[in-house]
């Protein structure tokens, strides 16, 4: 089907796909980011809508939090992170004066935005769009898979950690993928295991299996574990590349595969 | 009377929104003329009904942090089981996460009921001094996904803190979800009759987090609601083989402690990770009596500590007014 015409800013957008996770904190913005990069390193175009409209992680992410949104006649231009212009990134937290400014705002009002960000933003030519959400099942989640109905949707990402107080959140929202026709696209096992810099034990900080667990359970394809690493964590913090700077770490191969079995899955569909 | 009411369309902004009889959504909606009409924006008469079910309840307590997984239900569970340690102290738990209730499973209390009475909702006791109320305990299973929007949130909520029979409590300790939205409006609001004692933030170390978490101490000032103190959580790793501490989350810009020195706010504790939480958590044990030699352990003991203190001396202002 030719929705092009009515895709507007959309229509060069090859791929779309959320991440998901009913639990908070369990490395969502730190996924869609490192995919994110991991992407453009495959040669992709890439961008990133943050609808995580109480609490941008995104911008300082990417070292792009001093950036503004300028306004063009197709819409707002996106914040690009490079030159070459292969990581297009749009976040409330550009739209804020200060970055301690909090967003007390109710349902309603955070659907209006999500729906401008869909709608407004001029991508231009995209590879991957890449949707980063807030925890949970709610106002957010329904405005943007309502706004993107009209385009079409690859499936989403769900991220979880190892524990079953957190698989046991994701296992709701698979419940809510279910519902609405989203197709999971896979599960990721953040925080899987931290290994000591100095004795190389590896502890189960947040226990260990849990998303792969998951995965069998809900019938859902597995995509892999990321170890707990505070190389990683320090390049989030200071909004450094570390799929550029870590080559060789586990970690770097884990996100890689994500990756490549994200642009397997989304291409053959 | 409920914030949405049940002949509205979908996108009903609640009738007590600012939006109410204006938003195109409420084109045709039989409620638009008196919602326009703004009767329905006079304070909720919930309030005052909450006002007087809380006379019975000593002291209030919020546990909120902008970001999530950051351990707030961890804190919550913590506290609650700590200040129940007191068997004379009544505790009391609600969990307002509607779309992520982890309450129940880390109190060992999953699949447990709640029960009607004539004087309201039963909670489902953990101990003889400790209640707890979830929607968790509303759903029939599982994979029960509550896929709501904000309006039918706060009618939930509303219900929890006017419909729950809590009894004489010492403590009642709410544990929010992320963020600085409806839940959290609803809850200050409902309970701004009642007057809540303060809140505690939780954050982990690193900037990412601490950035979400200076949104919610705004959040906070707006609404004037008091903080009771940060606590730093996951600070720092301790290998159990060669005791050496990594910073797994890393206090790039100084971590909790020099946020709460420029804010002016008390910092409270800071709580290594350690891989028997997160267990405990998971089957829903104690913790802080299971590991009770843990350098954890003394850390929510040390914050239940502080916890009591703010509290008894909240009490006696309020004795001298």
């Amino acid at each position: 089907m030719d929705h092009s015409g009515e895709k507007g800013n959309l229509s060069q957008v090859q791929h779309v796909v959320l991440v998901l996770s009913g639990k908070g904190g369990v490395g969502k913005s730190t996924l869609t980011t490192e995919l994110a990069l991991a992407l453009r390193h495959a040669g992709k175009t890439v961008g990133i809508l943050d609808v995580d409209l109480c609490g941008p992680s995104i911008p300082r992410m990417l070292g792009a939090d001093q950036q503004v949104v300028h306004q063009c006649d197709a819409g707002w231009v996106p914040v690009y992170t490079d030159t070459q212009k292969s990581l297009a990134l749009m976040s409330i937290g550009f739209l804020l004066e200060s970055p301690d400014e909090a967003v007390v705002w109710r349902g309603p009002k955070k659907t209006a935005l999500i729906g401008q960000f869909v709608s407004d933003v001029a991508w231009g030519e995209l590879d991957f769009l890449l949707v980063d959400t807030p925890p949970g099942t709610s106002d957010e989640h329904l405005a943007v898979v309502e706004n993107l109905r009209k385009h079409k949707v690859d499936g989403a990402i769900l991220v979880t950690t190892p524990q079953a107080v957190s698989t046991g959140d994701v296992r709701r929202e698979i419940t809510f993928c279910k519902k609405i026709g989203l197709r999971i696209l896979g599960i990721v096992e953040n925080m899987s295991g931290f290994v000591c810099p100095h004795c190389s034990e590896c502890s189960n900080i947040f226990s260990k299996g849990g998303g792969e667990e998951l995965a069998k359970l809900t019938g859902s394809p597995f995509l892999g574990c990321v170890p707990l690493d505070p190389q990683l964590t320090a390049s989030i913090e200071e909004g450094k590349d570390f799929m550029q700077a870590f080559p060789e770490s586990s970690t770097f191969s884990s996100i890689n595969r994500i990756a490549q079995a994200v642009m397997a899955s989304t291409e053959a569909a | 009377m409920a914030d949405v009411p049940s002949n509205a369309p979908e996108h009903c902004p609640g009738t007590s929104s600012a939006q109410a009889g204006k938003s195109s959504s409420c084109q045709g909606c039989p409620n638009q003329a008196i919602c326009a009409s703004g009767a329905t924006k006079a304070p909720d008469p919930a309030i005052e009904e909450i006002r007087v079910k809380m006379a019975s309840v000593k002291h209030k307590v919020l546990v909120l942090s902008g970001k999530g997984g950051v351990g707030k239900s961890t804190i919550s569970t913590q506290l609650a089981h700590g200040l129940a340690g007191d068997s004379t102290t009544e505790v009391a738990l609600l969990d307002v996460d509607i779309c992520g209730p982890s309450i129940p499973k880390m109190m060992g209390v999953e699949g447990e009921q709640v029960h009607q009475s004539g004087s309201g909702w039963s909670p489902v006791y953990v101990e003889d001094n400790l209640a707890v109320m979830s929607v968790g305990f509303l759903l029939s299973s599982p994979d029960d996904a509550i896929i709501w929007r904000g309006p039918k949130k706060n009618g939930m909520i509303k219900q929890f803190l006017r419909d729950v029979d809590w009894g004489q409590v010492d403590y009642l300790i709410v544990d929010t979800p992320p963020g600085t939205s409806d839940e959290h409006l609803s809850v200050v609001q409902y309970l701004c009759g009642a007057g809540v004692d303060g809140a505690i933030i939780v954050t982990t170390p690193q900037e990412v987090s601490l950035q979400d978490v200076r949104k919610v101490i705004r959040f906070c000032e707006k609404v004037g609601l008091p903080v009771i103190g940060v606590v730093e959580n996951m600070s720092g790793f301790l290998c159990p083989k060669c005791k050496t501490m990594t910073q797994i989350f890393p206090p790039t810009t100084g971590g909790a402690e020099k946020m709460c020195l420029d804010m002016g706010l008390s910092f409270l504790e800071r709580v290594p990770l350690d891989p028997r939480i997160g267990k405990s958590c998971d089957e829903g044990r104690a913790f802080l009596m299971d590991v009770a030699d843990s350098p954890a352990a003394a850390a929510y003991r040390n914050i239940v500590r502080r916890v009591t203190e703010y509290c008894a001396s909240r009490r006696h202002q309020g004795d001298a007014d």
